[in-house]
């Protein structure tokens, strides 16, 4: 009996220690993480940075395939340089963030999984909502898995990092973000680079 | 006066340029921020962080030039004093 008990104890430290899925919160003590848009427009190209995300991701080195999670970025966080035009942009015509605060990307499958050391490229698909409308998306990403260095980012934690880059397009119109107007200021292909990292402390 | 009009006009078309090329001659639209880089050397990743700063566009380059455009035409319709 407790040989048994021995033998079930090690076990359970054994899959604590080797295995299992990781919970990366992706709240940036940092500051940066961030989400660069940028639309390019027969008259204008416009460049702007949302940097408040948060979320986690549940991620097993093991079996990266696995992956799940939600990440939020805060719309009223998006940042362009030319003041009327950040108003334009969070204002009730464009993202209307105060009634649409937060944009939101919930992973759904992986697919096309490839892990070289510690390193991961997949398509993602996940569900993405902007304005209350969801659409589901596939985003090609690589996940970059640092163990243990989480101390050297924040020395007073242990834990590993999760760094989560990615670059896809989206469509405004099918978000209804002002759909079929003013594209010749703001094209309807949004540009989005992914640049992340989450901390998983222990 | 139309004299005076016509140099303060002109004055001011050279102020708005060497203003504008000071602060940086941008050819977009007035910025109250700038982006800069921030590198993060543990994740490799690199960060956006806006500073501060007031970049005249040729926004207000446009519109000093019609300011000056609106001086030079008001003093068409002086007298020659």
């Amino acid at each position: 009996m407790v040989k048994q008990a021995l033998i079930f104890g090690w076990l359970l430290c054994g899959a604590a220690a080797f295995g299992g899925s990781q919970n990366f919160d992706f709240k940036d003590p940092k500051g940066v993480n961030n989400v660069v848009f940028k639309t390019d427009a027969p008259l204008e190209s416009i460049n702007g940075t949302a940097t408040e995300v948060s979320g986690a991701v549940q991620f097993d080195p093991a079996d990266p395939g696995a992956v799940k999670g939600k990440l939020m970025v805060a719309a009223a966080s998006l940042h362009v340089p030319n003041p009327l035009m950040k108003e334009h942009l969070q204002g009730p015509m464009w993202l209307d963030v105060a009634k649409y605060p937060s944009i939101t990307f919930e992973v759904v499958s992986a697919a096309k999984v490839v892990t070289k050391e510690n390193s991961t490229t997949a398509e993602v698909t996940g569900n993405l909502t902007i304005k209350d409308v969801t659409k589901k998306v596939t985003v090609p990403v690589k996940f970059t898995y640092l163990e243990g260095k989480l101390k050297d980012r924040v020395p007073s934690l242990k834990g590993d990092l999760l760094v989560l880059r990615g670059k896809f397009a989206v469509k405004r119109s099918d978000f209804g973000i002002n759909a079929g107007k003013g594209e010749d200021k703001v094209a309807d292909e949004i540009e989005l680079t992914l640049s992340l990292a989450g901390q998983s402390p222990r | 006066m139309r004299r005076r009009l016509r140099i303060a006009a002109l004055l001011g078309v050279v102020a708005a340029f060497v203003g504008w090329g000071l602060l940086g001659a941008n050819r977009g639209w007035t910025k109250t921020s700038v982006a800069r880089t921030v590198h993060d050397s543990v994740t490799e990743l690199d960060g956006v962080v806006y500073d501060s700063r007031f970049v005249p566009g040729v926004d207000l380059l446009a519109g000093a030039m019609l300011l000056c455009a609106g001086v030079w035409g008001v003093s068409g319709r002086l007298g020659k004093r």
